[in-house]
């Protein structure tokens, strides 16, 4: 396995060494350490990790869980399963730490359903923790902290990747976003709390505990710490994994892929937005250009709506159908979208078209129908060459 | 490792499902207290948890709503209901949005009016069809909520060709997909208040439809008929499979003789669909109506809910001898009641083990159809093949009930067609008949006068309270020991309720009975019955002699075949008509109604339960199990191993 190289998972670190750092300090400890680092949730939405524990550790309830979201599924992510395949007892570890925090005693990675192959790893791993004394009861020798894990399989639905979907499914239901709030830290799992943190953030972890929260705020901007790692794809000459720091400029991640004559990048998968080159001094940053990973790169060849036709199929086969503004809307986006390619569409018709999308956004129940028009209204926005509007 | 919740957890599962316990792990929800909202600049303090809909409607500021309905756990998919909270970037389903702190919001904005507008028409995009041709044009949520909103026209399109197709596989529920809007309200009633659960979400994105169980026919799940989900429907997708131009065929046979019998829950409910508030009752105008539209008798199921009363109660009196006396222990108590045939399926398929249990009295509509093709032909000198018995039910099941191969004890089908209060209500519209405006006229001789007892069947405790009535007198030769015949400890809308009634003193028959006390249960909507049939599993129920149980809600008068909207508040005005109806009545207790007496005296000599009653009165149950094709019992009845005792 080459070493990789980056600025927060993938540099150095002992095993273990976070963990048994962290069971030194006290929870409350631990959970001000990881408010302190400001890191928020790496899987798009960016919900401030600490302020997600910070509420699971004040529950009071007989029972806690922690969800590690391996549901990797994004169009264009594959940071994830870099991560589960090479860094597994890092994941594991972060785990741990976090369990420890909120006082869960039990948790569950919640492994894409194609990514089954990792499974037995996982189970060798934590079965070698279990005989270390490492994972399941007393960890390393700490009285009353007990806490195992469990690896769950999703079944390929991409909706499963939302947390409250996720649970729904952990639960044996069908994979359908929940009402909220209330929020899974108070009623998650079996109606327990439960935090349910993207792979990338667990990964964070161990480093911010060992390191401390003044490193970790070193790296990145003031509103973004830390690093971000990407699956860039597309018409370039080195896609792959990379972990940048956030402010890293999307022209600086187009030079490490050696992309050329690029077009359009699009940014964070089928939910993120899609950017000309004029945006191409952008960063990727909270405050900037958010995004779970997924970086689709575009040369001049490309006509976008063609990316915009593959995006919303992706997601009319994805949607989970409960609530109107997605199910019903995705499709109408489509068939838009061919007649605009077609070159029927009208001005009128058009802002019809953008008018849904409003709705979409603002009143569909999760946040896949809320981000399903994001890559159509993009290309509208930014490539108005790549089509006309009838008169 | 520490013990996991799940195996007490799991069972609750298909009930609970999607009832997220609002923030039960927060201190506050356990303290109860009020929190501050502002709805559109009006401030008001509301419980905390209470929802934003919940909130609206106490400043009566109307939201509109699709998926959500009063009797259900919340959905929040349709989005309708979308409204701006301060501080949220997105807009929020108020139905869903349960208030923890102190918010401002806005229930009608810009933006909502596009989203709620944009919403209908992608609702109608799917909603194949049109209107005029629609079974619930003028009654349908979807186009109401399209007027109110002025959408009028086909923004994102139309439909051009169905779907799904119709599936009339049932024998009492028709499923339209096509014009289906995926509110779910129908899953949530089958999985959560009736604990049934044959319908679910299949697929995903736009290729979701609600199906039965593996997708196939509705007449081939273990669907007990009880429509509950048809009563919730907010379009026309869910329907009752109709009568009515069967029922007009016979009526318009000069060779027929077509008689009506109407149950009492229809009758507290139909004025509704006249534009009668709920809780009026109509029965002397109906009889007018229905006399004015061409059939040729109208009865009283009243009549035979007083000889069922006659029947269950003897056999409930039977059982507790052999068991005490005698000492038989094949006789099984508690003694369940067999009125509903939504109740009968359920545990036909879930607990066809406990089939013992449950009276094999026949229902007050099965009863009424024997005995008019028998009695009542010979008394006339009528060629019962030429009578054609319909009757008024505020139910599905009913339906299914007159088709269940064993009715038919008369040598013919006991009951030829039964209709719906809606059905029934259609008809009459059809006659240009204004029901509220027709003349009182009484039922037909001799099957036209029922008890004050038989009338309140029609609401959940009823049947407890009528037998109550008769039993306790049998026993103890004295009237109940309540003011004025009301049994209160047995009546309300609690789910579940008990009732103890100590038996003081006795005449000579049932002297073992004295210093006795009869312990009673009363369940309604099968997920309660299921809970009652899960405490019978465990033996908790060893000392109880009779439990009444109603498919639906509230008991008849919240049966499927219901005016809709059917809510809780309509059930209890519902309810209150029949209790006040009962005080006006003659005659108050089964045993007293004088065509009882004289159906025992001329037809029925050897008495409650003995062999001709037996043959004409009661019947056997079906241990269904998972069998569910309910067109082929009709072929397979003979081979099936019927269950139930016989005394």
């Amino acid at each position: 396995m080459c070493k990789r190289q980056g600025p927060v998972i993938f540099s150095d670190i002992d095993p273990l060494s976070g963990l048994k750092k962290a069971l030194n300090m006290s929870r409350i400890e631990v959970v001000e350490e990881v408010r302190a680092s400001n890191i928020r949730g790496r899987g798009g939405a960016g919900f401030p990790t600490g302020v997600k524990w910070n509420l699971a550790a004040a529950a009071q309830a007989e029972y806690k869980y922690v969800v590690c979201n391996a549901d990797e599924g994004e169009p264009g992510t594959f940071k994830d399963r870099i991560l589960l395949t090479e860094y597994p007892s890092l994941i594991l570890e972060g785990m741990i730490i976090a369990a420890y925090a909120i006082g869960a005693q039990k948790g569950y990675i919640y492994l894409r359903g194609e990514y089954k192959s990792l499974k037995q790893e996982f189970e060798r791993l934590a079965e070698e923790m279990r005989k270390a004394g490492t994972l399941g009861e007393k960890i390393l020798g700490k009285e009353k902290f007990n806490f195992d894990i469990e690896i769950r399989l999703g079944s390929g639905a991409y909706v499963c990747g939302e947390e409250t979907a996720l649970i729904e499914s952990m639960e044996g239901q069908r994979g359908e976003p929940r009402n909220r709030p209330p929020f899974p830290v108070n009623t998650g799992f079996l109606g327990y709390p439960t935090i349910v943190n993207n792979v990338e953030t667990i990964a964070a972890i161990p480093h911010i505990i060992l390191k401390g929260s003044d490193w970790f705020k070193k790296i990145g901007t003031e509103k973004s710490a830390g690093s971000k790692i990407l699956s860039v794809s597309g018409d370039c000459g080195k896609p792959g994994v990379y972990e940048v720091a956030f402010g890293t400029t999307v022209a600086e991640i187009l030079k490490l892929a050696e992309a050329k004559d690029t077009k359009a990048v699009q940014i964070g998968g089928a939910s993120g937005t899609c950017i000309g080159e004029s945006d191409f001094n952008r960063k990727i940053a909270f405050e900037d250009i958010a995004t779970g990973g997924s970086v689709i790169i575009f040369d001049k060849t490309r006509n976008m709506l063609g990316a915009v036709e593959n995006f919303l199929e992706f997601f009319r086969e994805e949607s989970c159908g409960q609530c109107t503004p997605c199910r019903e809307g995705i499709p109408v986006l489509l068939e838009g979208t061919a007649k605009i390619k077609s070159g029927e569409c009208s001005r009128g018709y058009l802002n019809d078209l953008f008018s849904l999308a409003e709705t979409m956004q603002c009143a569909s129940k999760c946040g896949l129908g809320q981000t399903a028009p994001n890559a159509f209204l993009a290309v509208m926005d930014n490539f108005k060459e790549d089509f006309s509007i009838k008169k | 490792m520490s013990k996991e919740p799940f195996s007490k957890e799991t069972s609750q599962e298909s009930t609970s499902r999607k009832s997220q316990d609002v923030n039960k792990h927060t201190a506050e929800s356990a303290l109860g207290g009020t929190v501050k909202v502002v709805i559109d600049d009006i401030e008001l303090s509301v419980p905390f948890g209470t929802t934003i809909l919940e909130a609206a409607k106490k400043v009566n500021i109307k939201i509109p709503t699709l998926c959500h309905h009063e009797d259900l756990c919340l959905a929040g998919v349709c989005r309708i209901c979308v409204v701006e909270v301060e501080g949220q970037r997105t807009l929020q389903a108020s139905c869903s949005y349960p208030i923890f702190d102190p918010i401002k919001v806005r229930t009608h904005s810009p933006r909502i009016r596009r989203a709620r507008k944009n919403i209908i028409s992608l609702l109608l995009k799917n909603h194949y069809g049109e209107c005029y041709s629609c079974k619930k044009n003028g009654n349908c949520e979807l186009q109401d909520l399209a007027k109110e909103y002025g959408v009028e026209d086909y923004k994102f399109g139309h439909i051009a060709k169905p779907r799904f197709g119709i599936d009339d596989s049932s024998y009492a529920i028709v499923r339209d997909m096509d014009k289906c809007i995926l509110c779910k309200r129908c899953v949530r009633t089958c999985i959560d208040l009736q604990g049934v659960g044959v319908l679910e979400s299949e697929n995903r994105g736009d290729k979701t439809k609600i199906a039965a169980y593996m997708d196939k026919p509705m007449g081939e799940v273990v669907c007990i008929n009880c429509g509950q989900c048809v009563n919730r429907c907010p379009t026309g997708a869910l329907r009752e499979k109709t009568d009515i131009e069967k029922v007009w065929d016979a009526i318009d046979d000069p060779d027929k003789h077509v008689v009506i019998q109407t149950a009492p829950a229809p009758r507290a409910a139909i004025g509704e669909e006249f534009g009668l508030p709920a809780g009026t009752s109509v029965t002397k105008k109906l009889n007018t109506a229905l006399k004015r539209m061409g059939f040729d008798k109208v009865f009283d199921t009243n009549f035979t809910a007083d000889l069922t009363i006659m029947e269950e109660g003897t056999e409930l009196l039977l059982r507790i001898k052999k068991a005490l006396v005698e000492k038989d222990a094949s006789v099984k108590l508690p003694q369940f009641t067999s009125c509903s045939p939504g109740w009968v399926k359920f545990i036909e398929h879930f607990y066809p083990e406990k089939l013992d249990h449950v009276s094999t009295a026949k229902s007050p509509q099965q009863m009424f159809g024997a005995v008019v093709k028998t009695w009542y032909a010979e008394r006339n000198n009528i060629d019962p093949k030429k009578i054609v018995s319909v009757s008024l039910m505020p139910c599905t099941a009913k339906k299914f009930e007159c088709q269940r191969p064993e009715m038919n004890d008369s040598g013919l089908q006991d009951v030829d067609f039964s209709l719906t209060t809606r059905e029934l209500a259609q008809m009459i519209k059809e006659t240009g008949l204004d029901l509220p405006s027709l003349p009182a006229s009484d039922f037909d001789d001799p099957l036209g006068i029922g008890s004050g007892a038989a009338l309140i069947f029609g609401a959940t405790g009823g049947v407890m309270e009528a037998a109550i009535r008769t039993a306790y007198e049998i026993v103890t030769g004295e009237e109940v020991p309540f003011n004025n015949l009301n049994v209160t400890p047995v009546r309300g809308m609690e789910g579940i309720r008990e009732a103890a009634l100590p038996v003081t003193k006795a005449v000579e028959e049932w002297k073992f009975l004295e210093g006795a006390t009869l312990k009673v249960m009363i369940a309604h909507g099968t997920a309660n019955a299921r809970e009652v049939m899960e405490m019978l599993c465990r033996g908790e129920l060893d000392d109880y002699h009779f439990i009444e149980i109603m498919a639906c809600p509230g008991g008849c008068l919240g049966g499927g075949g219901q005016p809709i909207p059917t809510t809780p508040e309509i059930r209890e005005a519902r309810a209150r008509a029949l209790y006040s109806e009962d005080e006006t009545l003659t005659y108050r207790k089964s045993h007293d109604n004088p065509v009882v007496k004289k159906i025992y005296e001329e037809f029925l000599t050897e008495g409650p339960c003995s062999k001709l009653s037996h043959k004409l009165l009661h019947t056997t149950y079906l241990d269904r199990g998972n069998k569910i094709d309910p067109r082929q019992t009709k072929m397979n009845a003979q081979e099936a191993k019927p269950a139930g005792t016989h005394h």
